[in-house]
């Protein structure tokens, strides 16, 4: 039976009314529209619909809405703001490196699986800043890419670890986050090599 | 409903279109909406008037409009599956009009407002792009007309930039297209650019038509513009057709037998519906007419766990389908009807003649699923008098046609709007998903979302069909190729349109040509199964040697086309047969280069000529760093072995639309393991001659992807079916390329400025698929004539290898 639920999606407190044996994508999509998570499979096995919950890539499509309860869920949306939290960023930047990396590979192609390479991706380099083609290939196995845009997945990744290491920001040649000034904020400065 | 009204101005029909002026602004097809209630924005429709289209292709105003910012829209038939295309569109566009490209988009695709373009058979580039040139150019000659009488100087005096027109040598004197027709419509006819049936152009015949810019004009067209769909699809904000809601809408989902079964033999009938097995499930509906069977709820999940849980009780299916493994033997023993496709010189009696080498063999490719990333969705607003029906299609006028008929509605009340899905690279399921969309809707009386889950899409597929090749060649001591027979084995379509018409119309054998026919997308048409086009012939005969691919005087391909009924349904799926075609016509080419004792790459050399197909051959070569030596000429005894491979691939047209054909090559480095079987593509060097590129970075991009989607297919994709049903139903059971397993590509484009630009989505695909299997046998000296090259299937090889040696 349909019941009140409340979750936080985002950093922000939701309630809901669904069935706790309700999958977490469909309150994602139907209740709250958002539009990261997305239906795949339906089964666990493409990555289409992954979020982070408490940090950690989950399938959404096969994640009742009773195991979030207390958890905190972030969605591609959140992303930025997530980052910029983990980092401990003065400003929430306008896209997370990964993503800035990828426009600048020019990866996407149909980029419907794109939420879950880049959920799963951000995951990876908030483990291991720096990871090694292997460690790319090992983490990013369980999600499908039908277009065939693997190879430039992986190039964005490796060129968003660069960034995030050596400047401690995004300099992708993408579209820039906001740049923010002074003290110790001066090392998260944006810059445009 | 608005009027049209006829006017007369200089001999030039025109029409007023009254709505044309209700909104200014660039609408990015994709782009600009991405909250829910914007679905049903028709910013675009109103923008040029809400009226059921096609409209007259002979006018300016049904391909794109100016406005008063300055801004151009486009509203061709061409929707973006992912790969850019449009993005193309707009850069020819920029250039003929003098816009940069930042000032001209393409609006959401609508029966309502666009041109009825295809989406399919790599026609965005070729077709939609001499479309987009013909009327931009019209448009700018119109534009220098008025430019000219209003700043009173003659046309010649007059130059262009960013859409401000201004006199040479005194630039103060300029107008803005925006200040010339600002959201006012052209009025102007002019003679479009025609193809006969056969996809061919026509010569115009009006003298007076606009003159292109030269491609030493081109400032837009040739280079890497980013592609402007980028940024939202990282960000989430691309608004696909699943994330589409409108209010008041119940969600569907379909209630199909698990796994397509012989409907062309035994149309599935539903004995019972045991409707107490949802009986949990308050407020969810059964959707039924005839055989069809749907369940709809106001919340999406009741809508799956229904669909799930209600026990529907089927009529046995026939045990009629060969299996994936015996499809091959059951096409080589059936009654077929044969068609000399192409016979030239006397193949037969060269193969006799003395001082020759001569190779036959036998390959064999299996069954493809599009393998869509989503499965498709639909949303369907039937009433009383008109529908709204939102849907991923390739051709969204073939929607309207078959929606009209399911709902008995007249077409022009039928509106259908485009949502793009992910990838689907052909004939997946959008049209299935769209009549069930429009049945249950039409039987509910509300709008109806549906989507299809992973099973219904892979089960019920319009799948790239399993291919059986028989070949002979012969080379003289010269190593030239004196012969080439080539008899290929397929059917036709199986009398299946779509799953829904299936179940809903209750369609009987021979009910309808397949999903595929000759005429490219049409389902469930009238037709007879052994007759007509079908996808083995029709459109995609021209095989082998053609286009000058190779310099054979004697060379012959028959097609033994076997009676469809029994087998699966079939639909175009990227570069259509094209795979197993190269992968046993290349795989046979190599095998004579090895007689001939000369290097792959040599022997195509030595038999080709036109200087094109040696150009993407060269640089695929040059790429990997090729140096000539025979083909398993370096056999090692360690368990990992390396190799590669070459091959050519084209996406094949039909005989007169040679000018049309793209060039691919690529090269293919593979490390095989002996003891598991395994197969890993290390590096892919794919190379491609499109003509024009008018997008090289988005070339770059389809090479890329079709370089990894064509490992794929050599190492994983292989459709699993029993006799009754259809058994690969998700990921697991339908294999394909993972990240972990994906090769290093480098892609590069041969670019050519003045030749004409042609597909460039499908052409790497086949030589990738071929230049594995070559590679396999330079790294084992075995060589595997059937595709996917599985571990169980290498491990057969090999142990069969070692038993013949040892022997």
């Amino acid at each position: 039976m349909a019941n009140e639920v409340q979750l936080r999606v985002n950093d922000t407190m939701r309630t809901v009314t669904a069935a706790p044996d309700t999958p977490l994508l469909y309150v994602l999509t139907d209740d709250l529209a958002l539009q990261g998570p997305r239906f795949g499979c339906g089964l666990g096995q493409c990555g289409c619909c992954s979020v982070l919950l408490d940090g950690v890539e989950v399938r959404s499509c096969i994640t009742p809405l009773s195991r979030v309860v207390g958890k905190s869920v972030t969605t591609l949306e959140g992303l930025p703001a997530y980052y910029a939290a983990r980092k401990k960023l003065s400003r929430v930047p306008d896209l997370h490196p990964l993503q800035e990396a990828l426009v600048a590979e020019q990866a996407v192609q149909c980029g419907y699986c794109y939420n879950g390479q880049i959920i799963k991706g951000a995951e990876l380099l908030f483990k291991t800043p720096l990871p090694t083609d292997e460690q790319i290939r090992t983490a990013m196995n369980g999600h499908i890419c039908r277009c065939g845009t693997y190879p430039r997945i992986m190039a964005a990744i490796q060129r968003a670890a660069k960034a995030m290491t050596t400047t401690n920001t995004a300099s992708t040649g993408a579209p820039a986050a906001r740049p923010v000034r002074g003290g110790a904020e001066a090392a998260e400065e944006v810059s445009r090599a | 409903m608005r009027e049209h009204e006829k006017h007369d101005i200089g001999g030039v029909p025109i029409v007023d279109r009254r709505e044309f002026l209700r909104i200014s602004g660039a609408v990015v097809v994709g782009i600009g909406v991405s909250n829910i209630a914007a679905a049903q924005a028709p910013a675009a429709a109103l923008q040029r008037g809400l009226v059921s289209g096609p409209p007259d292709p002979a006018l300016i105003d049904s391909y794109l409009a100016v406005h008063s910012n300055n801004k151009a829209s486009i509203y061709l038939g061409y929707v973006d599956l992912g790969q850019g295309g449009p993005t193309a569109l707009c850069q020819i566009a920029a250039d003929e009009l003098d816009l940069d490209f930042d000032q001209v988009s393409i609006v959401r695709n609508d029966t309502f407002t666009c041109t009825n373009g295809f989406t399919a058979a790599s026609r965005t580039a070729g077709i939609g792009g001499m479309e987009t040139r013909v009327a931009a150019a019209e448009a700018r000659r119109v534009l220098l007309g008025l430019a000219s009488q209003r700043l009173n100087a003659p046309v010649q005096e007059l130059t262009v930039a960013k859409g401000v027109v201004s006199v040479k040598g005194t630039p103060q004197r300029s107008v803005a297209y925006g200040e010339l027709l600002g959201d006012k419509p052209f009025n102007r006819k002019f003679e479009p650019v025609r193809y006969d049936a056969r996809g061919a152009a026509i010569a115009r015949t009006n003298p007076d038509v606009a003159t292109f810019k030269p491609p030493s004009e081109y400032k837009v067209v040739g280079t890497r513009v980013p592609r402007p769909d980028m940024l939202d699809k990282v960000r989430g904000t691309y608004q696909f057709m699943q994330h589409v809601r409108v209010p008041g809408m119940l969600h569907g989902r379909v209630v199909w037998p698990q796994g397509q079964v012989a409907g062309a033999v035994s149309p599935p009938k539903v004995i019972s519906i045991d409707e107490s097995s949802i009986k949990d499930i308050p407020g969810v509906r059964i959707v039924r007419r005839q055989n069809f069977v749907g369940v709809v709820a106001e919340r999406e999940w009741d809508a799956v766990r229904a669909s799930r849980q209600l026990k529907v009780t089927w009529d046995a299916f026939p045990a009629v389908f060969p299996g994936h493994d015996g499809v091959h033997d059951s096409f080589r023993k059936a009654t077929t009807r044969d068609i000399d496709v192409f016979n030239s010189g006397d193949a037969a009696a060269t193969f006799s003649q003395p001082g020759l080498r001569v190779a036959s063999a036998t390959y064999q490719g299996p069954y493809e699923a599009h393998g869509t990333m989503a499965p498709n969705c639909a949303l369907a607003d039937i009433k009383a008098d008109s529908a709204t029906v939102m849907s991923s299609s390739q051709s969204l006028f073939q929607i309207r046609d078959t929606v009209a008929q399911l709902t008995s509605l007249p077409p022009d009340k039928v509106r259908v709007q485009y949502y793009p899905g992910s990838n689907t690279y052909g004939l997946s399921c959008y049209t299935d998903v769209a009549e069930a969309a429009a049945i249950m809707s039409h039987e509910i009386g509300k709008p109806v979302r549906v989507q299809l889950s992973r099973q219904d899409e892979f089960g019920w597929d319009n799948y790239g069909p399993a291919h059986l090749a028989e070949m002979r060649g012969a080379v003289d001591a010269n190593g030239k190729l004196v012969a080439f027979e080539y008899q290929a084995w397929g059917y036709d379509g199986n009398g299946v349109g779509t799953a829904s018409r299936l179940l809903a119309l209750g369609l009987s054998q021979g009910g309808g040509r397949g999903g595929a026919g000759g005429t490219g997308q049409r389902g469930g048409g009238a037709g007879n199964v052994a007759q007509g086009g079908g996808l083995v012939g029709g459109l995609y005969q021209i095989r082998i040697s053609q286009n000058d691919m190779y310099d054979v005087p004697n060379r012959r391909l028959i097609e033994h086309r076997v009676d469809g009924r029994g087998y699966l349904k079939l639909g175009p799926l990227r570069a259509p047969l094209d795979p197993p075609y190269f992968f046993a016509q290349e795989g046979m080419i190599d095998e004579l280069a090895f007689l001939a004792k000369l290097d792959p790459w040599e022997f195509r050399k030595r038999n080709m000529s036109d200087p094109r197909w040696l150009g993407v051959l060269e640089a695929a070569a040059n790429a990997a760093k090729w140096t000539p030596r025979l083909a398993a000429s370096k056999l090692s005894s360690a368990r990992i072995v390396t190799g590669r491979g070459i091959a050519i691939g084209t996406h094949h047209l039909q005989p007169n639309q040679g000018d049309r054909i793209t060039y691919a090559a690529a090269v293919v480095e593979v490390e095989v393991n002996k003891g598991n079987g395994l197969v890993i593509a290390k590096h892919v060097y794919g190379a491609m001659d499109c003509g024009l590129a008018i997008n090289p970075g988005i070339v770059e991009s389809q090479i890329v992807g079709m370089s990894v989607h064509g490992t794929s297919l050599a190492l994983k994709e292989e459709l699993q079916f029993n006799q009754t049903n259809v058994t690969s139903l998700d990921w697991n059971s339908y294999q394909t390329l993972r990240f972990g397993e994906h090769p290093a590509v480098t892609p590069i484009v041969v670019q050519r400025l003045n030749e004409k630009s042609t597909g460039a989505g499908e052409e790497v695909l086949p030589a990738v698929v071929a230049a594995i299997g070559n590679a396999f046998f330079d790294a084992t000296g075995v060589r595997l004539r059937q595709f996917p090259l599985t571990p169980r299937r290498v491990l057969a090889a090999l142990k069969s290898a070692s038993a013949d040696r040892s022997a």
